[in-house]
């Protein structure tokens, strides 16, 4: 079984936010991670970018394979999690904690409503 | 439900991550594909590889049906030896890579499962003339015990007679100790040994093997292995349209007997004064991670040019990411591969990239 904090909202391409401020703390789920093996590079965003809810904002690599990520909300990269380029393990061992990926200054907190609740997306991957 | 090893329940006991490969359902880790690397480098790791199609030739004209069937020749190593080879289709494309046992009066071949079918097809077409017997052994399970402290542990954990033979052995060597063979062979660049055994046999040795401290290793790990030590994979780096010449396969071919008309030999021959793309290796400079299939962008003396990753990964040894790529012929000095739009930096080198724990490759000068 996979860690699903309640606390968090989700999309259905895996990743989680937590919400600080006005600030959306982004990072992909314990199932994310666990699906795609030991991680072993994380392509950043750059700080400063603005995106969209759903743009392509990134990609984590695994010795298996890569994957996108997209920006769950939408507005400007304020910070990126500068620890992962020489510990992309991070985002194995503490996917919801030291293994974030970037923050995003959320352009319009209301799109958190349309995002997936812990219950919403444990449904989803049971379904998977 | 795929086809399962006699090993299948252990590799559930020992938390394995089940994935479909080629039919079987095979263990692709068991919690960390690096952590499994690592123990191969540094101490001793175990592979199910029971999903390999084994094959045993015999009758009285095994070794001229071998010498026509196999572009290496097995006349090169005495019997108690191992020898890597291809069969070649008529175009000189490779039909699959394999390892043949020479035993005193017969033959035995390891060969791709995913290619078992064509490979059966293709050696009883190939047989026609031949007093041979071409007999398939699904009742045999194979363990790769590899790591520089594989052939210590196995001398203390095999019956007296195996556990001799494995510490004597010479590198490519092999013996037959009643129903198994023992071969110091395998996939990852380390030391090690292989066992082919009756299926009914393995989960007691691969327990006893576990309970001495040898780490069980998924597929994941196997292949980034076989690629740090410069291996290559059946599918990815040569196919049925690829020659050995375009697949850093060169020294497996063998010419010296100008008698020896094996399949493929003449289209060999010609290919060889053809220009070929060739198989080099890449070591990324930039960050980021090779795969199959990126496109590479060379320069050299004759301008510039474009190849292709064949097999690509990151090397947990090394940390950074390697591949192997075909390119034109010529290539040296560093290329640009493409990644996602971006073009990456890379050196082009002579594998392996790894031996025996530590970085090996040279430069392509």
């Amino acid at each position: 079984m996979s860690e699903i904090p309640a606390e968090l909202r989700y999309r259905d391409s895996h990743e989680w936010v937590r919400v600080e401020d006005d600030v959306a703390v982004v990072g992909i789920t314990d199932h994310a991670q666990d699906s795609m093996g030991d991680l072993v590079f994380v392509e950043m965003p750059e700080v400063g970018v603005v995106f969209a809810a759903g743009d392509e904002a990134g990609v984590v690599e695994s010795v298996k394979a890569a994957s996108d990520i997209y920006a769950p909300v939408s507005g400007e990269v304020v910070a990126i999690n500068e620890a992962l380029e020489d510990e992309p393990e991070l985002v194995n061992n503490e996917p919801y904690a030291g293994g974030w990926l970037f923050k995003i200054k959320m352009a319009d907190s209301g799109e958190l409503k349309e995002m997936l609740t812990a219950d919403q997306y444990q449904e989803q991957i049971d379904s998977e | 439900m795929g086809h399962r090893t006699p090993l299948y329940d252990a590799h559930l006991a020992a938390g394995a991550k089940m994935v479909d490969f080629g039919g079987w359902d095979m263990p692709i880790h068991y919690g960390s594909q690096l952590e499994e690397h690592h123990a191969v480098r540094q101490g001793a790791g175990m592979f199910d590889v029971s999903h390999m199609t084994v094959v045993d030739v015999a009758g009285n004209d095994s070794r001229a049906y071998l010498r026509h069937l196999l572009a290496n020749d097995i006349d090169k190593v005495p019997a108690g030896r191992a020898l890597y080879t291809c069969m070649l289709n008529e175009r000189g494309g490779v039909v699959d890579d394999l390892i043949v046992y020479k035993g005193a009066d017969q033959f035995r071949l390891v060969v791709n499962c995913a290619t078992r079918d064509k490979d059966l097809d293709w050696m009883e077409g190939q047989a026609g003339g031949y007093a041979v017997d071409i007999r398939e052994r699904p009742d045999l399970a194979m363990i790769a015990v590899q790591g520089p402290e594989a052939r210590g542990i196995l001398e203390q954990q095999l019956c007296d007679a195996a556990g001799e033979a494995v510490r004597d052995m010479p590198f490519f060597g092999f013996e037959t100790v009643g129903e198994w063979l023992i071969a110091r062979t395998g996939y990852t660049g380390e030391d090690g040994a292989e066992i082919i055994l009756p299926g009914g046999k393995a989960p007691e040795l691969w327990q006893r093997l576990l309970d001495a401290g040898v780490r069980p290793i998924g597929l994941g790990a196997r292949d980034t292995l076989r690629l740090e030590a410069g291996l290559n994979l059946y599918g990815n780096d040569m196919d049925d349209d690829i020659t050995p010449w375009e697949a850093n396969l060169g020294w497996t071919v063998a010419l010296d007997d100008a008698e020896r008309d094996f399949v493929g030999r003449r289209a060999l021959e010609r290919h060889k004064e053809q220009d070929h793309p060739v198989m080099r290796g890449l070591v990324l400079e930039d960050k980021g991670v090779l795969r199959p299939h990126q496109t590479v962008h060379t320069h050299s003396d004759n301008g510039e040019g474009e190849g292709e990753t064949t097999s690509g990964t990151f090397s947990p040894t090394l940390g950074q990411a390697i591949a192997l790529a075909r390119l034109p012929a010529g290539t040296t000095g560093t290329v640009e591969v493409e990644i996602r739009k971006k073009r990456l930096r890379a050196r082009v080198v002579r594998p392996p990239f790894v031996r025996n724990g530590k970085a090996a490759y040279k430069p392509q000068d």
